[in-house]
């Protein structure tokens, strides 16, 4: 016998089993529509593969996983999709997400499934791949997508829970007492993807000694082939919340998951057994995940049980068929009473991961008692599995203390509800840490969003900045160069100015040499005489082009205001032409407006215009 | 110069004191340049807290800059898009009482990006050049648009587009950003009970 560990805390709330635990899995009948979310999972929703109007068979896909953390959605019946658009969600927000509507033809005609006669000779990546196929996502509440959790490369021990120890919930408890073979074969099946698995075991509470004794039954009549590792039930006693995956985790093998971290860390794997069961069928069958077993509970009812249900079913659908009572009801909870959450929309839809509808009447489950003050009686210490602080984290949570929360390690919190459980002032403790996580997400991911815009914007800032000094090194270039050329020229100027003087007086030296020998003397002397004159005049022409370029320039100025008037005035014509028009045709006030601001500014700027105009000249 | 220290207890002494005095001198003025801190540290840690909306409603060109300006001995209060929230940890930060929200400065809004009606967009490039964090794309008479997650909400893009074409649309609430609200405060006094429950039945 494998020693059972403990956990801190928990608590021994009423069970509530019985009264759904007494008929068998009873079936409805089909709804007239079925409304299935694209996001029954965690991570992203799917990509809806089907139009509107279109025929689907049972099984069919119609919306494929988006992405690795995501599942695929098949369609539960036969029919036609008549339309996919925002449905209220199962979910505590009451907010509506894009979902499939399909309207069953009543025929329930399958698709052709791809079954497979010898699952145990496919490999891992097989498994993992129909598992995926199937869009498998977990059905003990959580709804992770399924094949995620296969990819665990160090696994040692895989754990199926059948813990179900929130109150009046009995899913797991029917299916294992009907379905415990194909649980089981789901269980060998999920094994042979981790190839270091030392150890399968069940972890099952004592108060279902029905479901223990399938699970038994089904063990000692399972083949033993050998080469199988050996299945373990663990029976644990009846304590909430056993069920938790890190308190099962502890129960079964006495080791602690690191805050913060997933059971793989430590190389366990935890699954559901109804996932366990679907994991088998898809395999084996090709079955994809379109019904799940759900409790319908509670004393507003008139048959109290367990239903196979299509995913999609709208809960409207679900209550009318078990006899619902309304007056008699005080809210209709989606889950457990514990970890549940009512809901104000019974057209939400019954999704992968719901495993329980309770109606209580207004005795059974009555509206919780005003909050009163906190008494600092430690009893929500002593009941906290997680072993936490939830005094603390209640006072930190009310004062929004965010670093305070994390130091006690809010978001250890497996929101199991014992300490509002135990709490003698009846506060809602658990209410307090769910919306202070959801600050603290919000905060981070506004923290995320702003340091991601601070990035953006000194980026920007430094681009503005270097092209503004781009810019800047540019003028100053364009300005040196232009002094250089002024200063070269300036330079030229007085070497050419002293190289004709100097010219000169040789030359007037040449003279005297060349008067000497008179013959050769006169023709050079010409030539250096017109040669001056050419000089001088080539200067007068430099000097003269260069003043009238001065007087150009004025001139050019002028041009310039005068073309900026003419073509201010022909805006300002065009805007009163655009105005006149559109006041013609009638068009809105606001239009108008802006039109009539137009005309006003062109007129200003045709005053500036001349203005400047009047003032050059 | 051994002998003079020895004969002098009051000479060696200086001459300890002032060697003691250079030694330090020197590592410290060794570690103020290795270990110098790059920035005003309160101004980042300041710059931290604010929203980096940079919609310039505090009256400077952006974020950084009003961090500096609080540093500066500015109020604390001129952030609208912070909000209160902003305001109380910049209280916390600074130590000083939390003041609330400085009106003349704008009011604490909803979160909003914005929108480019496209077929009407022009392409003139005036909203590029306005938005501080290049949340929007496009090029010279070619259709803009905004990248909604990169979008502040800042505002400084309506304003230049010169056919108005640009909408600020609230940022639609989804599941995955849906939480819990805290529950009603405590009712701590017995008389209060009454009104809660009456509350509730309304
Ligand atoms: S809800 Fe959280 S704090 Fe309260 S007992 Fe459960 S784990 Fe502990
Ligand atoms: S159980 Fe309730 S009253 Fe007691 S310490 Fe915890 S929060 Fe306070
Ligand atoms: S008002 Fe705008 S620019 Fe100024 S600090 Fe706040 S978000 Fe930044
Ligand atoms: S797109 Fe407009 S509102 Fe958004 S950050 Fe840029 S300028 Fe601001």
């Amino acid at each position: 016998m494998r020693k059972i560990f403990d956990f801190h805390g928990g608590i021994h709330p009423p069970e509530n089993k019985h009264q759904s635990t007494q008929g068998g899995i009873e079936s409805i009948a089909l709804p007239k529509e079925l409304i299935i979310p694209l996001n029954q999972h965690v991570g992203a929703a799917a990509d809806p593969v089907v139009e509107t109007g279109q025929h689907v068979l049972k099984g069919q896909l119609i919306a494929e996983a988006h992405g690795f953390v995501s599942a695929n959605i098949h369609a539960p019946t036969s029919g036609h999709i008549r339309a996919i658009e925002l449905r209220t969600a199962n979910h505590a927000s009451g907010m509506a997400v894009l979902s499939i509507v399909l309207e069953p033809d009543g025929e329930d005609r399958w698709i052709e499934l791809e079954s497979c006669d010898q699952p145990e000779t496919l490999d891992a990546q097989a498994i993992i791949a129909k598992v995926r196929a199937a869009g498998l996502a977990g059905m003990g509440g959580a709804g992770f997508p399924t094949s995620v959790k296969l990819g665990g490369k160090d696994i040692q021990t895989l754990i199926l829970n059948a813990a179900e120890c929130e109150p009046y919930i009995t899913a797991d408890d029917i299916l294992l007492r009907h379905y415990a073979a194909e649980v089981l074969a789901g269980a060998q099946l999920l094994a042979r993807v981790f190839p270091r698995l030392e150890s399968i075991l069940i972890g099952i509470e004592d108060n279902k000694p029905e479901a223990i004794a399938s699970l038994e039954h089904a063990l000692a009549a399972q083949p033993n082939t050998g080469n199988t590792l050996a299945i373990e039930i663990v029976v644990v006693p009846t304590k909430y919340p056993s069920g938790g995956e890190k308190q099962l985790i502890q129960l079964l093998t006495g080791k602690e998951v690191p805050s913060g971290k997933i059971p793989a860390a430590i190389g366990i794997v935890m699954q559901n057994v109804a996932t366990a069961r679907a994991a088998w069928r898809a395999v084996r069958y090709g079955e994809p995940l379109i019904s799940r077993i759900t409790t319908v509970v509670g004393k507003a009812l008139k048959k109290q049980g367990n239903i196979e249900v299509l995913i999609g079913t709208p809960i409207a659908h679900v209550l009318s068929e078990r006899g619902f009572r309304e007056t008699e009801s005080e809210r209709v909870v989606v889950g457990g009473p514990m970890m549940g959450w009512a809901i104000e929309d019974t057209l939400a839809p019954v999704v992968k991961a719901t495993n329980c509808l309770l109606l209580p009447s207004k005795e059974e489950l009555p509206a919780a008692p005003p909050e009163q003050a906190c008494i600092r009686c430690g009893l929500c210490a002593e009941a906290c599995p997680a072993e936490l602080l939830p005094q603390q984290l209640y006072w930190y949570a009310r004062a929004e203390d965010q670093e305070k929360l994390r130091a006690y390690n809010i978001f250890d919190c497996i929101e199991c509800g014992a300490c509002s459980y135990v709490c003698p002032s009846s506060i809602p403790l658990v209410q307090y840490y769910r919306a202070a996580k959801g600050t603290i997400r919000q905060a981070e991911k506004d923290k995320r969003k702003s340091d991601q815009a601070r990035l953006r914007f000194e980026a920007r800032q430094e681009r503005i900045a270097k092209a503004e000094a781009e810019k800047e090194a540019k003028r100053l270039e364009r300005k040196k160069a232009a002094e250089e050329a002024k200063r070269k020229l300036a330079e030229k100027q007085a070497a050419e100015k002293s190289a004709s003087a100097y010219s000169a007086t040789e030359s007037a030296k040449d003279s005297t040499k060349d008067s000497a020998k008179k013959d050769a003397g006169e023709p050079d002397m010409k030539a250096i005489k017109s040669e001056m004159v050419k000089e001088a005049l080539a200067a007068a022409a430099a000097k003269k082009s260069a003043q009238q370029d001065d007087s150009s320039e004025a001139e050019k100025e002028l041009k310039r205001l005068q073309r900026g008037l003419s073509s201010a005035e022909s805006r300002l014509e065009r805007a009163r032409a655009t105005l006149l028009k559109n006041q013609e045709e009638g068009a809105d006030a606001t239009r108008l407006d802006t039109l009539a601001a137009r005309v006003k500014e062109a007129e200003q700027k045709v005053n500036d215009a001349r203005k400047k105009l009047e003032a050059a000249q | 110069m051994i002998d003079i220290l020895l004969q002098h207890p009051f000479i060696s002494a200086l001459v300890a004191l002032g060697l003691l005095a250079g030694t330090f001198g020197a590592v410290l003025g060794f570690a103020s340049v290795k270990f110098k801190v790059e920035g005003d540290p309160l101004v980042d840690q300041i710059d931290e807290l604010l929203p980096q909306t940079q919609c310039g409603q505090c009256g400077h060109p952006g974020c950084r800059p009003y961090a500096q300006g609080i540093v500066n001995g500015e109020a604390i209060n001129k952030c609208p898009p912070g909000g209160q929230a902003t305001i109380n940890a910049l209280a916390d930060l600074l130590d000083v009482e939390a003041p609330s929200l400085d009106e003349e400065h704008g009011q604490e809004d909803i979160k909003k990006v914005a929108f480019i009606r496209e077929d009407e967009c022009i392409g003139c490039t005036k909203c590029i050049q306005a938005c501080p964090v290049d949340a929007i794309l496009g090029a010279a008479k070619q259709m803009h648009t905004v990248i909604a997650a990169e979008c502040t909400g800042c505002d400084l893009c309506v304003e230049p587009c010169p056919v108005d074409c640009i909408d600020m649309i609230p940022v639609e609430s989804t599941l995955s950003d849906w939480h819990w609200e805290l529950p009603n405060p405590a009712q701590i006094i017995a008389t209060d009970r009454q009104n809660q429950e009456e509350s509730q039945a309304a």
